[in-house]
């Protein structure tokens, strides 16, 4: 099962990586740093849920939230396999990781989808 | 013949010799490697920042000022200085493979190695001015 899923987990895993280098560093920037230490004018509560009310804007967060959960469950997968070497530990690796990043997209998908 | 280890599918009596679990501490170029590929822990907090606050959000105006107030501590612009280091370093490192993992042909020549990775700064540029825009710009 996991062995057919592999080709499924190495695309996402490179959409993920994708989306996280194009994206990552500017949201990083503005949500985690500029707008915490108030050096840009916050767009405050009323305008991020205008923002987030426009389909479009939903489906963009689904797909910044999901496909580095997945990027980075994979990733870390194999960094426990050859890093620490745990390949021994596979099957709770495997359950752990893709869970996680299972539950953080149903999450996602849950929150935006119900949004208004 | 075991293949539960999910190793050693052929050959499992070869000698292997044992390497320590600390293998990557021995050079700098193995110390690097493993940080980045570690970079998948901040990539992936960052992403559950993101749900908390699409979480908050939805949940009304005070559970958002709670979510704005914990990114204002201390603690949390620490840990966000953390994951723009890490995350820049992964996309530096991102799209210094972009070329190896996708052969790019122009006319049957293959393009350049640089070239690949300067147009991923290029577009890296583009969507971050883009997105910049939609967010704050107006």
């Amino acid at each position: 099962m996991l062995k057919k899923m592999t080709p499924l987990l190495w695309f996402l895993f490179s959409a993920g990586g994708t989306v996280a280098a194009l994206l990552f560093p500017l949201h990083v920037l503005v949500t985690g740093l500029l707008i915490p230490l108030g050096w840009i004018d916050v767009p405050g509560y009323d305008s991020m849920v205008s923002l987030v009310s426009h389909p479009l804007a939903r489906a963009y967060l689904f797909v910044l939230i999901s496909l580095p959960l997945f990027h980075g469950a994979h990733r870390f997968r194999y960094t426990l396999y050859d890093g620490l070497k745990l390949k021994h530990l596979h099957v709770p690796i495997v359950l752990i990781c893709y869970g996680s990043a299972l539950t953080g997209t149903a999450a996602a998908a849950f929150f935006l989808w119900n949004f208004s | 013949m075991t293949t539960e280890s999910g190793y050693t599918l052929y050959h499992p009596k070869w000698y292997r010799h044992p390497v320590s679990v600390w293998w990557w501490l021995s050079s700098w170029g193995y110390m690097k490697f493993v940080l980045r590929e570690l970079t998948s822990v901040p990539v992936a907090i960052f992403s559950l920042l993101t749900l908390w606050q699409v979480r908050s959000l939805a949940n009304g105006s005070e559970a958002y000022a709670r979510f704005e107030t914990w990114m204002s501590s201390p603690l949390a612009v620490v840990l966000n200085v953390l994951i723009f280091v890490a995350v820049l370093f992964h996309t530096q490192t991102w799209f210094l493979a972009a070329p190896k993992a996708m052969e790019v042909r122009l006319s049957g020549k293959r393009v350049p190695d640089i070239l690949i990775i300067v147009s991923n700064y290029i577009g890296w540029g583009v969507v971050s001015a883009v997105v910049a825009w939609f967010w704050l710009g107006r």
